[in-house]
């Protein structure tokens, strides 16, 4: 893929730096404090083993442990126009942009694989909070877009997962408006009978909590994950009190009827499989009745599905 | 009448009139003389001051607490508008306010977001900015004019939804989420404008429209100019170059493609002449109606949900 390009500088960096070798075999869990041995970690799936706390995954992590036997295949998405306003801070956004391409080696903050789990064929929208937290921009409204379509093309549930901060303030109304278009881009989805399922991981916020991703058929959410619209801070700052125990976690949000479930991440890809067939396979236990169309071979869409 | 800090000049003007007028009763020439002199500077100064306004003076303009609010906006333009409250299931929040009335002859559901303008209303209606049952009346109000087939009218005003506990714990996420749902499913005409402060979700919620119109010195953003400071530049003083640095003025959205058209304000803007703000505001919203007049709901829907499935499509350079 063409991004492979990009690989090349961070790796080079990684040769010049010193490897540093206690954080790579120890991590410390952020909850309990215990140090946790890299191997028990990923055994895991990065949750602390001894308070349970769940850390954030790596988005490619994540699609392998979704996937069966971690298999998948990425589409490209198409290009969006970068820096739409020039937009600078202290630092010019097309340089932040960079800067976070080369740290992921990913063009923009999401990825969209499609495959099989437990069976099913589905696509996967699954953000990157690597890539500026997650955020929301043009190029993750495209994501989402594309996504949509391809689940549409494949008569394939979609399912996405969120891990966002909420919308990319450096593109500024436009990274509003892709509130409007993700919903749009989903609402396409469900149309078509077809399942849309959110996964709600650490953190999903602002902009996307209020979009695609609270439209969800069915809305799981991993333990502890923060989820809600305003950011605490600003939340305190406004009614000057401290926040209840719990506010804006996965847990508060099941006990306020906003989410179907919580489930950890042990059981994550059960839980999927169990959904996916009950919707998709409605025969009797066993009985293959609509089995998922595959990708047609000989279509102009063929580019945008390249793996 | 509440001068902002960058009006001082104008007021001062205006202070010396004000002065002049008082010292005679009388027909005394030379003080007319001087006062229409003064005036005449007044208004140079004014068509200077508002025709390059910085980005940071238009949001100080569209906050102005003089200028027409929603309730300002349908007193004059809409009749027999009968309010209709909550939302069915926990509350009614009065920083959105909506009902069925008649503009310029045709029955329609008016809704949106309501400030107020002195220290009472303005509590009553929570500063306009809105809880999740705010959300869920407008998207009940959306439904029902669906239902009857009537164009929906909303006038966004509002620096954002409501930040709280209470709000969260009932789903503001949510509740946002499906009002903007709603607006992109409506099978009738959704004309929506940006009256002052378009602020975020918040905003957005009730304005994915066919049409969607701005006011000449309102704005409409992500995020506030505040808020984009104090995280980008770590340091709130430095919202006047977020606000350059957003683009939020209507005349960069309509360059961008987010808006369709600019409502143009009455000299030294709409807290100046409020009548004639609102009267341009009713042309305004009857000539897009019309445009949209007679096309099939279908049609409505579809073109409302392309219109979205494009933004972002193109930068300002
Ligand atoms: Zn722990």
């Amino acid at each position: 893929m063409n991004w492979l390009t990009n690989f090349v500088r961070p790796k080079i960096q990684k040769l010049v730096r010193p490897k540093e070798v206690p954080d790579n075999l120890w991590h410390k869990c952020p909850h309990c404090g215990h140090m946790i041995f890299h191997r028990d970690l990923e055994k895991n799936l990065s949750v602390c083993q001894h308070c349970g706390h769940h850390m954030r995954l790596p988005v490619k992590r994540r699609l392998e442990l979704l996937f069966d036997g971690g298999d998948y295949q990425r589409i490209e998405l198409p290009k969006t126009v970068a820096d739409p306003l020039r937009f600078r801070d202290g630092k010019r956004y097309s340089d932040r942009l960079k800067d976070a391409q080369s740290k992921t080696g990913e063009q923009d903050a999401i990825i969209v694989a499609h495959g099989r789990i437990g069976g099913v064929n589905v696509v996967v929208a699954a953000f990157n909070f690597d890539f500026m937290g997650g955020s929301m921009g043009i190029a993750v409204g495209e994501g989402l877009v594309a996504a949509a379509e391809l689940a549409v093309l494949q008569e394939a549930p979609l399912i996405a997962v969120p891990a966002s901060g909420g919308a990319r303030m450096q593109e500024g109304i436009l990274s509003l408006m892709q509130m409007a278009r993700t919903t749009v881009a989903i609402d396409r989805v469900k149309e078509k009978g077809l399942p849309y399922i959110v996964l709600l991981t650490d953190p999903t916020t602002g902009g996307v909590s209020a979009s695609f991703a609270m439209l969800g058929d069915i809305q799981i959410a991993e333990p502890g994950a923060v989820v809600g619209f305003a950011g605490a801070r600003v939340i305190e700052t406004t009614i000057r009190e401290k926040l209840p125990e719990g506010f804006q976690r996965a847990e508060y949000l099941l006990d306020h009827g906003m989410i179907d479930m919580v489930v950890p991440r042990t059981r994550l890809r059960d839980t999927l499989i169990q959904i996916l067939r009950l919707l998709r396979l409605p025969g009797p236990a066993g009985e293959v009745v609509a089995l998922p169309v595959d990708l047609p071979d000989d279509t102009g869409e063929e580019s945008a599905v390249r793996g | 009448m509440n001068f902002l800090d960058f009006e001082k000049p104008i007021a001062e003007l205006e202070g010396k009139i004000e002065e002049l007028r008082h010292l005679s009763d009388t027909d005394d020439l030379n003080i007319a003389d001087e006062v229409g002199r003064l005036q005449a500077k007044v208004d140079k100064l004014l068509r200077a001051t508002y025709a390059k306004l910085t980005p940071w003076q238009k949001t100080q303009v569209a906050r102005h607490p003089d200028r027409p609010h929603f309730l300002d906006y349908v007193n004059a333009l809409v009749e027999e508008f009968t309010p209709l409250a909550g939302d069915r299931a926990f509350a009614e929040d009065r920083a959105i306010i909506g009902g069925l009335g008649r503009f310029r002859g045709h029955s329609c559901m008016v809704i949106g977001h309501e400030k107020g303008h002195d220290t009472e209303s303005r509590v009553k209606h929570n500063f306009g900015m809105a809880r999740p049952e705010g959300y869920r009346k407008a998207k009940r109000l959306m439904r029902m004019a669906d239902r009857f087939g009537l164009p929906v009218i909303t006038l966004v005003d509002t620096a954002g939804a409501y930040p709280g506990v209470d709000a969260e714990a009932r789903g503001q996420a949510e509740a946002i989420a499906r009002s903007i749902e709603t607006c992109l499913d409506l099978r009738v005409p959704l004309i929506s404008v940006v009256i002052g402060e378009g602020g975020s979700g918040g905003a957005i919620a009730l304005a994915a429209g066919n049409t969607v119109l701005m006011m000449e010195h309102a704005i409409y953003s992500v995020i506030s100019p505040e808020g984009c400071a104090s995280i980008l530049w770590r340091s709130g003083e430095a919202a006047k170059d977020a606000a350059e640095a957003l683009r939020l003025t209507a005349q960069d959205l309509y360059k961008l493609g987010v808006i369709d058209g600019i409502i143009p304000e009455p000299l030294g803007g709409a807290h100046r002449a409020p009548d004639l703000a609102m009267a341009a505001l009713g042309d305004a919203v009857a000539r897009s109606l019309e445009e949209l007049r007679g096309l099939d709901g279908g049609v409505l829907r579809a073109r409302r949900r392309e219109k979205f499935l494009e933004m972002g499509k193109t930068g300002l350079y």
